[in-house]
């Protein structure tokens, strides 16, 4: 497997005055091009920092990440990150927003026009084109988690980070907005790294899913292929046998085996 | 009973309220039919309005009667309108040195006002900026912003007056002085209260100190800006109407001065309620502005 994102041997810990308190310990994990990697653990394991420290917003304690082969210690649009709360600027409108990332990474290969048609193309690819004078107040937050994805896709990254970005939806939305980005991936191909705490989701999203061990000092616990053919379908899958399969384990994983200790 | 003095009642009436309560949010109905929108616009503005005039006419007839008696020491308003007549009617005469007409002092100082709260402003949220984004100059600067605020503004004016020798720069020091502190305050607090998700989209997309200044903190921070200018602007009206009683010249504060050193009662009262209505104007144009910046920040 040829390493297209690499995550070498991540240590975080945190230091408070003279309070240390070890989150991660020891994460290895290649992902490939192309490949759909979900990160599922209980709620305070570290998967947030996990996900920061690989958009570089939080740096490693020990150990590094490696994008096609180079280390990357900071933020950058190469690595565009889908927030769980939106974290659209609410002083812009839903335009204005996805448009901010585009015009300083396209400054210099797009023109005026360009950039605009770019800007629409990828609020089209969420199907939000038509709310692209609304301000983020006016539309829902499924609509505004929309804005989000396509606001950084329209970064073009190399790896798409996604932390929990269905976690504050209803089913109903969240359903649809799974398969809004199961076809994007499907039809764009990107490389994503997804955090999630739902089971169904981490199983009908994925390629491959990494499970965490409970904090402190979570490390990678297991990781498991799951060897469903795409594209998806969510009804059918209901009743498939290697689907229920995964499930249970990664079920077993969390409730058995490393069952929540501390009260949520 | 005569119309401006029902409006000076109206003015006092008027700030109190305007410096504490909030702006009042209106509930903009979705599409009603244009008659019944008047009508109850119409309404609403009634049942705002009259009460404060009802009560000002009530204030009014019993400050007549009060005053009314002979050997009274303040004049009833009827009075005050007799008195003052020809300022009322003529605000533009000009026959030189500080006899003026009531324009001109209003707009010295005014002017006053806009220089030094401009500086204020600029200063202002400059400092706050950086105040509230480091955390060594919060440290260092905070406890002496706390301690300078609450100086009065005239007692910065002796020390104004040694240092710069002249009336008009010490005026408008002394506005600056006490407009400043609220915006660099509620500026570095805005600033400091940028919430972390903001400041992540900022590093993703790579925005340089510019323009993480112009496209996250300013728009960020604006409605604790507004806030601090909207306090800045009121003190400033407070400490000109004070600071030019004991400067002299043109103003509207040595005008007070000096209708109060020939026993002009009547004028006083005048002026008093022209500048309360200026003070009122300032307010609600400050909070017009804020209103009109932070369109779509507040709401979230
Ligand atoms: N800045 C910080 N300083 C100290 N401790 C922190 C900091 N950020 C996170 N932690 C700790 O690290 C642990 C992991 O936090 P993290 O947010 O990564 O969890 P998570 O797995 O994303 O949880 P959730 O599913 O609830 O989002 C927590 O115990 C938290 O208290
Ligand atoms: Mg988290």
């Amino acid at each position: 497997m040829q390493a297209y994102l690499k995550l070498d041997h991540i240590d975080k810990t945190f230091t408070r005055g003279t309070a240390t308190t070890e989150v991660l310990k020891d994460i290895n994990l290649t992902i490939e091009k192309g490949e759909y990697v979900s990160i599922i653990g209980h709620s305070g394991c570290g998967k947030s920092t996990l996900l920061n420290i690989v958009a570089g917003l939080t740096g490693a304690t020990n150990g590094g990440v490696l994008l096609e082969n180079r280390e990357v210690n900071s933020p950058g649009p190469d690595r565009a990150v889908v927030f769980q709360n939106h974290s659209l600027l609410p002083w812009l409108t839903v335009y204005e927003n996805v448009k901010l990332g585009v015009d300083k990474v396209f400054a210099r290969t797009k023109n005026r026009a360009e950039r605009d048609a770019w800007v629409m193309h990828n609020l089209s690819l969420v199907q939000m084109a038509h709310a692209r004078d609304k301000r983020p107040s006016e539309i829902s937050g499924g609509m505004k988690q929309r804005v989000g994805i396509a606001r950084a896709l329209a970064m073009e990254p190399k790896v798409l980070l996604l932390d929990e970005p269905f976690g504050a939806l209803d089913a109903l939305t969240r359903a649809h907005l799974q398969d809004s980005v199961m076809a994007l991936h499907q039809k764009l191909g990107n490389t994503i790294l997804m955090i999630t705490h739902d089971v169904d989701e981490a199983v009908l999203l994925s390629d491959r899913i990494v499970m965490m061990t409970n904090g402190p000092s979570a490390r990678i616990g297991e990781v498991l292929e799951v060897p469903l053919a795409r594209p998806r379908k969510r009804l059918e899958l209901a009743t498939n046998a290697s689907y229920l399969k995964c499930r249970q384990r990664v079920l077993e994983f969390l409730y058995e085996r490393h069952s929540f200790v501390e009260a949520a | 009973m005569s119309m401006p003095a029902i409006k000076t009642e109206l003015s006092a009436a008027a700030i109190p309220q305007a410096a504490t309560a909030a702006p009042v949010v209106t509930m903009t109905p979705k599409r009603a039919p244009r008659a019944e929108t008047y009508a109850r616009l119409a309404k609403e503005t009634a049942a705002r309005v009259v009460p404060p005039l009802i009560v000002v006419a009530l204030l009014l007839v019993v400050w007549e009667l009060i005053c009314r008696r002979a050997g009274s020491s303040l004049p009833p308003p009827s009075k005050v309108f007799k008195d003052t007549r020809e300022l009322i009617l003529d605000p533009f005469f000009d026959n030189g040195g500080i006899d003026k007409g009531l324009f001109w002092h209003l707009s010295a100082s005014l002017q006053r006002v806009a220089y030094g709260y401009s500086l204020a402003a600029i200063a202002g949220i400059a400092l706050g900026t950086l105040v509230g984004q480091s955390v060594w100059a919060m440290r260092g600067l905070d406890p002496l912003f706390q301690v300078l605020r609450t100086i009065p503004p005239l007692a910065w004016l002796p020390l104004s007056l040694a240092a710069f020798r002249d009336g008009q720069p010490s005026a408008i020091f002394v506005i600056f002085i006490t407009s400043v502190w609220p915006i660099i305050i509620n500026t570095a607090v805005g600033i400091r209260n940028i919430p972390q998700d903001y400041r992540n989209v900022a590093a993703v997309v790579q925005l340089n100190p510019l323009e993480f200044f112009t496209k996250i903190m300013i728009p960020a921070a604006a409605p604790y800006m507004f806030t601090g200018l909207r306090i800045g602007i009121g003190l400033s009206w407070l400490a000109i109407v004070a600071a030019e009683m004991l400067i002299g010249g043109v103003g509207i504060g040595f005008f007070i001065w000096d209708a109060w050193n020939s026993s002009h009662i009547s004028e006083i009262i005048l002026a008093l309620f022209y500048v309360g209505i200026i003070g009122f104007v300032l307010d609600r144009l400050i909070a017009g502005l804020g209103k009109i910046v932070t369109r779509g920040t507040a709401a979230n």
